[in-house]
């Protein structure tokens, strides 16, 4: 086990120095100093080439790289030239934000796949289950952002039950009740769009995990033994078939990723996705950079928390 | 008599012979009402939408017309205006051409990129194999709407054709996968043992043996695909990211409505092309999954 956890973490190793070295290539294409922010993309180019120049943007690749990288280890993510602050501070105020929408999705996500999965595993092929399946499939189809207008549309504007945008009413103080409630209040639209279209592939999982658990011989002994139907599917069947859906959770972070560009968009909820769009239409490279490498390094946890869980749950693949 | 017999024999032994692949996959979709269906719409809505396109000019379409700005449905305006005053109805049926367009262009430049390298890892194994999938490890874990975006923002002649090309480099990697597993199963049986011992070359063997093995596997994936792209490519141009305006897609429509004003109050701008991506996707899928049971003897209906 320990074994199998170390050497997946040391594969991490290089994963995060290539995908350095992309969005440093990436930044080198940018206009302007996407690396550090200590230069307005905006400037004209004669001022742009003196600038250079005077903060020795005229280095060698490498030694720019190490600069970079240098940066990174000490939380230098740069200078935003649009907010004229720290990345680093401007970032913080944003993934809160993002944090609180990612957990609430992730709760409204587990809490939707496994009563369902469970009901339409358990009763497979009765109307129940047909429409559980209907919903999955429709699911599956519809692209996020539609259905993430679709719900702003409705809930939102139509009926008025949810607010429309940002993620906390204005005026309000922090840490009073009130504060908490209409920050919870903005939260639940958003999170249940992205929730609603992101669990179809747990039921589904979850579906199939049971019915295939279901026809096992151990299953027909606690039977014979004269387990009660209630005692079978909650001591024996989901044990059993709950275990792989915890390994989808790195997963679940990989696909929160590129969900929260479009749920934040829609609902102009101010996080990390929100951010990332603004800066690269503003033009604030640092920003985008950072936050790039930020999310793609949450992309690669969330593969390794994945192999993690699976090599606890399955121990056929430590041996690979 | 002699050659009558013949001829007798060979009709006896044709209808033992098991089917081809291709009738099973028709009989399938045949025999599924709703995917024969879907089929049936998406060959009408792409023979209506390429015909329709035809005659109309898409520069004329995207032209701005201040005098008539946000118009709801009407004689003339069939679904409305844009807040550029630009017929909607005509920029749907343009904007379902250019999505069903670019969706067929990256999933056939994906699917190429993807057989071969897939192919290749798969068939030679060992080291080759080793080295090809890490570059493909290091591609799956990249943030692949943020790369994409920055690549658009930045690219300097950007254009439809460096668009799918942006989009292709960052989604290959599914197929390859798929395809190299099958491949490394594949190499393992006696017929690939049977050509190498008579001297075929390894790439004949991959591309005219091994291949044609594969080409229902890749029918079916494809076809995932194309739904998958189609989506992907709206939702990148819904965010200002994919088509510029002036080509418009399904995406740019939808992105009118970020607009909260649009959102509310001018549903036909963004509805009817929600619906029509939605209706594509599914009927896309719906075939897509009649191939996949065409493709497993087991799942068979027909």
């Amino acid at each position: 086990m320990w074994k199998f956890t170390v050497r997946r973490l040391l594969i991490m190793i290089p994963q995060i120095i290539a995908l350095s070295i992309v969005i440093f290539v990436l930044a080198q294409m940018m206009p302007g100093d996407a690396l550090s922010g200590m230069i307005d993309p905006n400037v004209d180019p004669e001022r742009l080439e003196e600038l250079r120049e005077k903060h020795g943007w005229n280095d060698p690749w490498y030694v720019q790289y190490a600069d970079w990288v240098g940066g990174l280890m000490q939380g230098d993510l740069g200078q935003s030239f649009r907010f004229k602050m720290d990345v680093t501070e401007l970032i913080g105020q944003r993934i809160v934000n993002s944090f609180w929408l990612s957990l609430a999705t992730l709760l409204f996500t587990y809490l939707i796949a496994i009563p369902l999965g469970i009901i339409s595993g358990r009763y497979n092929d009765t109307l129940l289950d047909q429409t559980i399946t209907g919903y999955t499939y429709i699911g599956f189809a519809t692209p996020l952002f539609i259905f993430g207008l679709v719900m702003l549309w409705v809930f939102g504007f139509m009926l008025g039950w949810f607010p429309t945008s940002g993620s906390v009413t204005p005026g309000l103080e922090a840490g009073t009740f009130e504060y908490f409630v209409s920050k919870v209040n903005h939260l639940i639209l958003p999170a249940l769009s992205m929730a609603l279209i992101t669990t179809v592939s747990t039921v589904q999982y979850l579906r199939n995990e049971i019915i295939d658990t279901k026809q096992r011989d151990f299953i027909l002994t606690a039977r014979a033994k004269g387990a009660s139907e209630s005692r079978v599917y909650n001591r024996h069947i989901l044990r059993n078939s709950l275990l792989p859906i915890a390994a989808f959770f790195g997963f679940e972070i990989t696909s929160l990723i590129g969900g929260t560009i479009f749920i934040e968009n829609i609902f102009g909820y101010p996080g990390m996705g929100q951010l990332f769009l603004e800066s690269i239409t503003m033009r604030d490279y640092t920003v985008v950079t950072a936050v790039t490498l930020l999310f793609g390094i949450a992309s690669i946890v969330g593969a390794l928390l994945s192999d993690i869980i699976l090599s606890l749950v399955d121990p056929r693949i430590r041996i690979k | 008599m002699e050659t009558n017999k013949g001829v007798v024999d060979e009709k006896a032994l044709k209808a033992q012979k098991s089917p081809s692949g291709i009738s099973i996959i028709w009989r399938e979709l045949v025999k599924d009402k709703l995917a024969f269906g879907s089929l049936i719409f998406l060959v009408l809505i792409s023979v209506f939408v390429y015909g329709t396109a035809i005659f109309l000019d898409q520069d004329e379409i995207v032209t701005v017309d201040l005098f008539s700005i946000h118009q709801p449905p009407s004689e003339e305006f069939w679904l409305g205006t844009d807040y550029g005053g630009r017929d909607i109805f005509g920029q749907l049926i343009i904007g379902t051409r250019n999505s069903l367009t670019i969706g067929v262009l990256v999933t056939l430049m994906t699917g190429i990129i993807g057989i071969v390298f897939g192919l290749v890892a798969g068939y030679y194994g060992g080291h080759v194999d080793n080295i090809l999938m890490r570059i493909l490890d290091f591609f799956l874990v990249l943030p692949f709407m943020m790369i994409v975006i920055v690549f658009v923002a930045i690219v300097p002649k950007y254009s439809v054709l460096t668009f799918s090309l942006i989009m292709t480099a960052f989604l290959w990697m599914g197929i390859a996968r798929l395809i190299r597993s099958k491949a490394l199963q594949e190499k393992e049986l006696d017929y690939v043992q049977a050509s190498k011992t008579l001297g075929s070359s390894n790439f004949k063997i991959m591309f005219t043996q091994v291949l044609p093995n594969l080409s229902s596997l890749i029918i079916v994936t494809m076809t995932l695909n194309l739904a998958a792209n189609i989506g992907l490519e709206s939702g990148l141009s819904f965010l200002g990211f994919g088509f510029p305006e002036s080509t418009p897609s399904l995406g740019t429509l939808l992105g009118y409505a970020r607009n909260p004003q649009t959102l509310e109050f001018r549903w036909w701008i963004w509805v009817p092309a929600s619906v029509l991506i939605l209706l594509l996707m599914l009927a896309i899928r719906n075939v897509g999954e009649a191939l996949k049971r065409a493709t497993d003897a087991r799942q068979r209906r027909g």
